[in-house]
This record gives C-alpha cells, structure tokens and sequence, in this order.
C-alpha cells in the first residue's frame, strides 16, 4: 500500500519535471511552459508517475458506468469507491473533481442536470467513507463531451459515466 | 527567387484567409404557408455596382417568411420615385409591388430607399428609406423586409433580429452572432471546450451562455460590442440553464451549488444569489413569464420530467404547479413573447417540438423529427427556431407556429447546435 501513498512534495516535483518534458518534446515554445503547467491541472494524463495513472493501483479504474436512466452507483463498485476513499483519506491535499456524463437521449440542459446526479451520487459515497467536501467537487458535462461517438447501445452506456479526475 | 517568394506569401496569405473564413449558412425551405401573398419586388436602381444587392436580400427575406412569393426575379431596374406600371403588374398577378432606388451619399454612406404599391388599387403604402455604409447593405435589406411585412400583414417582421448559435466542427465549439436567416455570422467565442444555453438580454447588447471552458459548466455574460464578459455564477458544482428577466436585471439560472440541480434568481451583475425551488429532485431549464411574475421550468419531481410553474419568488411563496401533461417526458419550456404558448420537447415517438396554447392547454406537435432541442420563439412569436437532426446531420431547424412553414439551417460539414433567436432592436 505504501508505494500509493507517496509524499506530496516529491510528487509535486515529478509533476513538473514531467509537464516541462512533455512540453519540449512536444514542441511547445519556451514561453508556453506556464501555459502548458496551467493546462496540466485539468487533466491528469500528463502525471504518468501518479498512482491513480499505475495499471497496478487500486485507484487506477476512476470510471463509474450507470445503467440508462439510473444515478445508482453499481454494488459492484463499492470496492473502487473503498479504494479512492482510502486514498484521499490518507492524501487530505489531493483534490478531486468527479464528472457526470450521460448519453444522448434527452435535451441538452436536463441531460447536464442528469450527469450531475451521478457525479453527485458517486460524490455522497465518498463523503460516506470520511472523503472530506473540499477534496471533492461534483460537476456534470451532460451530453456535451460524450467519450464514444457510437449511436448503438454499447456506445451509450460507455457514455453514461461518471469518472474521478484527480487534479493538482 | 522573387517569384518563388511571391508564390510562398500568397500561398500563406490564402491559408491565412482559409483559417478565418467562417462556413456559410445554407436555408432550405421544406413548407410554406397555404395561401402565398403574390408580390414582386424589382431589381433597386443603382445596387449593381455594390457588394451585397440589397434586393436579393428582401426576396430571400419574404422567401423565408413562407406567406409571400415573389413574382418578379429579374434585373430590370425599377427607380423607387417611378409611376409604377399597375396593369402590367395586375396581368402577372402581383397584388404588391416594392420598387427601390439606392443613391451614394458623402462620406461613404449610401440612402436606400423603396416604396411599396397596391397594384389593384394603384395606390401607394408607403415605404423607407435607410442610410448604411458598404458593410450594412444586408441590413437595409432586412429592414425593408421588414417594412414590406408590416405594411402588408400589420406585424412586426423579425428580419432584422439575429441568431446565436453554437458551431462545432474538428473539436472546436464556436458562439456565433449572425442576421436572422443565418448569413453574416460572427464569432462572439471561440473555445476548445462545448459552450451551450446561450440567451440573448431583452436589448439585444449581450448573451448569458454556458462556457466548459474552465472544465466545468460556468454561466458568463458577454457583452458583444465589445467582447467584454463577466462570470455571471461560478458556483460549486454546475452553474447553467441562464434566462433573463422581461426588465434585463435579472436572470433565472440553475444551480448544483447546494448537491442537487435547483433553480435561483441572481442579479445581471452576478450579486443577489436567491434560490427559489425548492425539491430534493432536478429543477432546471427556468424561463420568466412575460410579466416577470413566473417561472417555468423543468422538474422530475414526479418521477419523469415536467414543466411546472412557480412564482418569481420562490416555492416558499407558494407551491408550483404543473403545466405539462400530455407526455411522459416533457423538457425545455420556452414562452412566447406575447406570453399566450409555451413551446416545450417531449418525448413522443421521438424527441419532438410541442407548442401549447396556455389558455386552452392543447398541445400540438410542430415537427415529426426525432432529435429536437433547445426551441427558442422569434421576437414576433410566429416563428420558433430548434436544433435537430436531418439525415442523421445536426441542424437548425425553423418553423412557423402554425406548423406550415418550415426551414432547415445547415453548415456543409459542421454540427449546429444550442440556437438562441435575439429580440427586436430598437
């Protein structure tokens, strides 16, 4: 368990040795590196060293599927929701936000409202577990950015999802 | 070497000009009204030389508007001050006749003028006269349009009003501004993340929207002369769903701030936050009645999604009652300027357009698509303007409140969605 629970400061600094990195390699001016650290907050892919970005941690899986017209957190997650509960419990800086997402069906707005239901569903059982509210904030994309394109029933539960994206 | 520089900048001035060229809006009209009111509208004296022929623009206008076909499409140049010849008109049919002169002015500036005909009573109706620069001649001819409109029907044309939109093409989300059929589009914003809900101000000076741009939805007001925007809510949680009051100093949003969806009431500057529903359910998409009295929105408070009623200030006030009951799924109220029907999404077969008549409550479907969205009424309440789906294309689609008329508004190659149709302009 102890590999997960590193100190935050040295985690900090991997971070932004990594977010410098990526940003010469991929071509980015000198100037963009603020830029380029700024963007990094909001999404997590750039933190390859973190636990929640290791295939082996418990807290890898961060997405939650939903049956259609369902805000239920499947029993069979309850395991995952132990594992980032544990994890921010013992990590009281790390901050998360858990967003909703739903399929098509529906008029956008509503669908926002609906998305918002599961990320709040998924944020209440974290508060259950001891996750304290300012680690957490639930917010929703509806149907806006939806992660398949596909129109069949497969492509729709894909969408119908809440994930936990950890942040710095 | 000159030349192969020469060919290299006007290869780069070409992708600069590809980069920042906005894709056109096309119409397709699919219905008109039943009975089609016979005009014909002469090529104006002197638009030859300009830019924008402002009589293209007034057939294109009377065309949109269904109710009108125009009998005259040639270039035979009719002056506005000409002693009109009515018999030949009344031998082609025409019951109307609009006749236009545009004359240079100093300065840049140019005067069009039209005037409009009785033919069978070889009698004049009057007419206008509008001064505009180069770039402006899509707005005279809107503005004549308009005039012909209500000289000829006693209601005030909308030609002149403009469209929001929101354009989505290669992962980009774009908040366009454009005229009232959809041409002259500008972009107000431009972002890598979706924008929705947009919601022109009573004025017509800004539009309330829903930007992803910080990874959540967050409500700004943008004012669109300058391009100068204020946060209106960044709660916690989902701020969306703005609509303004009928007097502008407010606007009705929703809300996760306090867990789940509701409705509050926060001032045009971002101050006064007031929640005023007040379920454990989703209570969203609120929109003011014309007097300001109200809210409508959308609740799923008995199980499925409804539209309910509530006052201005609050279920603590008083309960809301409900005021949809046709369908089991019903989203998206919008009221019509004049108060008197509220254009909602059910879900009937498909996702389908319904306007309700507030004092009978019948309910009428509008369209036999399956994807409709986001209706929002013209300020002269004839028309309403929704994203749907055509062959399996996102478009914006148009029509009339009696069913008959009927548009598509398309861009080649690109998504359209989150339609919002702006008030007159005084």
């Amino acid at each position: 368990m102890k590999r997960y629970l590193p100190k935050i400061n040295s985690l900090f600094l991997i971070a932004v040795v990594a977010v410098g990195l990526s940003a010469c390699s991929s071509g980015v001016k000198l100037d963009d590196v603020e830029a380029a650290k700024k963007n990094a907050n909001v999404s997590d892919s750039k933190f390859v060293n973190e636990p929640w970005n290791d295939p082996a941690s418990p807290i890898y899986q961060k997405s939650f599927y939903f049956d259609f017209d369902s805000y239920t957190v499947k029993s069979s997650d309850q395991g995952l929701i132990n594992s980032h509960a544990q994890f921010l419990n013992s990590n009281k800086n790390q901050k998360i936000v858990i967003q909703g997402n739903t399929d098509d069906a529906g008029t956008s707005e509503y669908n926002l409202a609906l998305g918002q239901k599961r990320s709040e569903a998924v944020r209440k059982l974290l508060g259950l577990l001891g996750v304290s509210d300012t680690q957490m904030e639930a917010v929703s994309f509806g149907k806006e950015k939806p992660k398949s394109l596909s129109n069949d029933e497969q492509g729709r539960a894909e969408n119908r999802r809440a994930d936990i994206v950890y942040i710095k | 070497m000159k030349i192969i520089l020469r060919f290299v900048i006007s290869i780069l001035t070409l992708l600069a000009i590809n980069t920042v060229a906005i894709a056109q809006m096309q119409i397709e009209i699919t219905g008109v009204g039943q009975s089609q009111y016979p005009i014909a509208v002469t090529r104006f004296l002197n638009e030859s030389s300009l830019p924008t022929f402002v009589t293209d623009v007034v057939r294109a206008d009377l065309a949109n508007n269904g109710n009108f076909v125009n009998l005259e499409r040639g270039e035979t140049e009719v002056a506005e001050n000409a002693k009109p010849d009515f018999s030949m008109w009344s031998a082609r049919r025409a019951q109307a006749l609009a006749i236009g002169t545009v004359t240079a002015l100093p300065g840049g500036l140019y005067e069009v003028k039209y005037r409009l005909y009785d033919v069978a009573k070889n009698q004049s109706l009057g007419g206008t006269s509008v001064t505009v620069d180069r770039n402006n001649f899509r707005k005279a001819g809107h503005a004549i349009a308009d005039d012909i409109v209500q000289r000829l029907t006693g209601e005030r044309g909308i030609f002149s009003t403009r469209l929001s939109y929101v354009v989505k093409n290669a992962g980009r989300f774009q908040l366009m501004i454009s005229d009232s059929d959809g041409q002259n589009p500008r972009e107000a914003l431009s972002s890598s993340e979706p924008i929705i809900s947009p919601s022109w101000s009573p004025d017509g000076k800004r539009v309330a929207y829903v930007s992803f741009e910080s990874k959540k939805p967050v409500i700004y007001i943008h004012e669109l002369a300058t391009g100068k925007r204020i946060i209106l809510s960044n709660e916690k949680g989902n701020n969306s769903a703005p609509s303004w009051s009928p007097d502008g100093s407010k606007l009705a949003v929703s809300l996760s701030r306090d867990n789940n969806t509701q409705v509050y009431i926060i001032n045009a500057d971002g101050s006064g936050l007031k929640r005023i529903s007040r379920s454990l359910a989703i209570d969203t998409e609120p929109q003011f009645s014309a007097d300001g009295k109200s809210i409508y929105f959308t609740s799923d408070r008995g199980g499925s999604p409804q539209i309910y009623r509530m006052s201005v200030d609050g279920e603590s006030v008083g309960a809301a009652s409900r005021v949809s009951f046709k369908h089991a799924y019903a989203t998206s109220p919008r009221l019509s300027p004049d108060g008197k029907y509220l254009a909602y999404i059910a879900r009937s077969g498909g996702f389908r357009l319904q306007l309700m008549d507030l004092r009978s409550g019948e309910v009428m479907a509008l369209t036999q698509t399956n994807y409709d969205e986001t209706p929002t009424f013209a300020a002269n309440g004839k028309f309403l303007l929704y994203a749907t789906r055509v062959n399996g294309r996102q478009v914006l689609a148009a029509v009339s409140t009696d069913g008959q008329v009927k548009q598509i508004l398309s861009i080649p190659g690109s998504v359209v969605r989150e339609p919002a149709w702006g008030p007159f302009m005084n």
